[in-house]
């Protein structure tokens, strides 16, 4: 995951000092292990799982912890940690690609309608706001009702939703970018739009949209996890932290334990990832980055 | 016979503003020859930056060119091709700019920049590279291999105005704009910087625009001199005439008012009392009348800039007194 916080312009030393300056941070150190152990177990799930995620097993069903199973079974006799793991998978699956989407479309609309023509600015602006003003889940449950509940409708949905906030960011760094001396000196240079952008913008962006996706990523986790549990995420038999709170959550007479299994996650991760995207933000901070 | 590089001919400029018409620049005329060192002195807002933009068309929106051309190399700036004024920017003309603070990308390797600014050249990554090198050590920047990985703020002020020299030399060009390229640094570092420039335009040959308000540089530097005041040439000519012989009453106002010319202590420095009229609501007659304590009836007219001798013009009525009305 940290791969994802690299500057491409920076040296592999940079990279270094800023994952020093990460794990110097206790909040950031922990951030850091929680975030490595999710991606391990999810990079490595099929070696990690002790039981088929989706075998049912119904003669041992709804067992609680200190049997076989490590977190018990569901009312399917379905092997509760086993999903956990597979959940993350499925969690990252859905909050990588979704976010790593969002922020490129996101950079280039947003460093186009800062660099660009006042009218193009005005057209991009208005469609990100558009594209904000509905609410998530009401967007989701439209596109669910259009095309049905799967992976792809989840990241699509998350991704759509999530151009506009990095969008907006790029664009208010390009505009205070783009009178800055150092433009102008590249522009009187002969250098052009698209050497301006992606040479001597970028880099200056970059930083500040790393650190917006390590802080977004719980957020996007959550929102499956929501989504999931409202029906409108991942299909059925694919478990994901979603489902299994859902289904713990009409359970939870019977077997308290598929909560905790569909919860706990949630609520480490999202710790995790702000732990470190905080420690992030003020490491690679540019005001703070010079005393370094 | 000198070989003429730029040549500005009745340029004027107006901004369109909300209280009117700016006219930033009226009737500027004046040339570069090939491989010359012209200087450009005038107070704050006399119109210099705009001139520089208008050169290299890097302006505001609200600019409107009203008359004149600009001529490089005998072809048209003003009515040039966007594509053909960004192919000439870099390559034919270069510039460097007042605060090297601001000037380099502050999260790009020096070396980088410097690699990425030759991106007309054919040449591969190491090749730049070298050459970057090559041009670090020639401003004097020492361990120029090593220090090409650094970043700008690893540089001092004076190292980094240095390294915008070297960039701005790199395409060889042609012309070399340089808009007071020492007011940001202190007096020892100015004079470091306009040695430099001196060894440099010997070594290319490239022709210097060199824009400063500092009297003592640009008669140090410059074989001819503009003074510029409220948008208008008020006298050109040779260094030798224009400081020891100056013919126009703002030009020996700004002389006397340089501390170097102060030959006795005094506790206030002299300055030209008055204030500069407001471009948008223009003055009539000469515009340094108000401020001119020579000025007589004839300044209610605009006096035009007339050749007086071989190396020198001014626009002042005094030079025409002789002459029958």
């Amino acid at each position: 995951m940290t791969d994802a916080i690299v500057n491409p312009a920076k040296s592999k030393s940079e990279l270094a000092i800023i994952i020093a300056g990460v794990a110097r941070d206790p909040l950031g150190l922990i951030g850091l292990i929680i975030v490595g152990v999710i991606v391990f177990s999810a990079v490595f799930a099929a070696w990690i799982v002790p039981y088929d995620p989706i075998a049912m097993n119904i003669p041992d069903r709804m067992q609680g912890p200190p049997t076989a199973h490590l977190l018990g079974t569901d009312q399917l006799g379905r092997d509760t940690f086993s999903r956990v793991i597979m959940g993350g998978q499925v969690a990252l699956k859905v909050a990588l690609p979704a976010i790593f989407g969002a922020m490129a479309i996101g950079l280039t609309l947003g460093m186009i309608a800062g660099y660009g023509p006042k009218w193009l600015d005005n057209f991009l602006m208005l469609l990100f706001d558009t594209i904000r003003s509905f609410p998530t889940v009401m967007f989701a449950l439209a596109v669910v009702a259009l095309v049905g509940p799967s992976l792809q409708t989840v990241v699509f949905v998350v991704m759509a939703t999530s151009i506009p906030t990095y969008g907006r960011v790029a664009r208010t760094q390009t505009l205070t970018l783009r009178n800055s001396e150092f433009i102008l000196a590249e522009r009187a240079m002969g250098a052009s739009i698209v050497r301006i952008l992606s040479v001597h913008m970028l880099p200056n962006i970059i930083g500040v949209l790393a650190v917006l996706v390590a802080m977004d990523i719980p957020t996007v986790i959550a929102l499956e996890a929501g989504l999931s549990f409202l029906g409108l995420g991942v299909k059925p038999p694919t478990p994901s932290w979603g489902a299994l709170l859902k289904d713990g959550y009409a359970l939870i007479r019977q077997t308290p334990w598929l909560v905790v299994g569909g919860g706990l996650p949630i609520v480490i991760a999202t710790l995790g990832f702000t732990f470190l995207g905080e420690s992030l933000r003020d490491v690679v901070d540019p005001k703070l980055r010079k005393n370094r | 016979m000198t070989e003429k590089l730029l040549e500005i001919d009745d340029l004027s400029v107006d901004y369109e503003t909300a209280r009117g018409d700016l006219k930033a620049l009226r009737n500027i005329t004046f040339d570069v020859n090939k491989s010359e060192i012209v200087g450009i002195v005038g107070e704050s807002g006399c119109g210099k930056s705009t001139l520089i933009s208008a050169i290299l068309r890097l302006i505001a929106p609200n600019t409107r060119f009203r008359s004149g051309e600009v001529r490089f190399k005998g072809e048209d700036l003003l009515t040039a091709s966007e594509r053909k004024i960004r192919d000439l920017r870099g390559d034919d003309i270069s510039i460097v700019f007042q605060d090297p603070m601001q000037t380099h990308n502050p999260v790009i390797s020096i070396g980088q920049q410097m690699v990425d600014i030759q991106h007309r050249s054919k040449a591969n990554k190491a090749e730049k590279r070298a050459t970057a090198a090559k041009m670090l050590g020639a401003v004097g920047i020492p361990d120029p291999e090593a220090r090409l990985s650094q970043f700008p703020h690893e540089f001092s002020g004076g190292m980094r105005q240095r390294i915008a020299i070297a960039m701005a030399l790199m395409s060889e060009p042609d012309l070399l704009i340089a808009d007071e390229p020492t007011t940001a640094l202190d007096a020892t570092l100015e004079v470091q910087i306009i040695e430099r420039l001196k060894d440099l335009q010997r070594d290319f040959g490239c022709a210097i625009l060199f824009i400063s308000h500092h009297l003592g540089v640009i008669a140090e530097l410059c074989d001819r001199v503009v003074v510029m005041y409220a948008g208008a040439v008020v006298e050109s000519g040779t260094v030798r005439e224009i400081f020891h012989h100056p013919k126009h009453p703002y030009t020996r106002r700004l002389i006397e008012c340089d501390p170097g010319h102060i030959k006795e202590r005094a506790r206030v420095l002299p300055t030209i009392p008055g204030e500069v009229p407001d471009l948008a609501n223009l003055p009539t007659g000469c515009i340094f009348r108000d401020r001119c304590d020579q000025a007589f009836e004839r300044c209610a007219e605009v006096p035009p800039l007339t050749r007086l001798s071989d190396g020198q013009n001014a626009a002042c009525w005094l030079n025409h007194a002789e002459e029958p009305a």
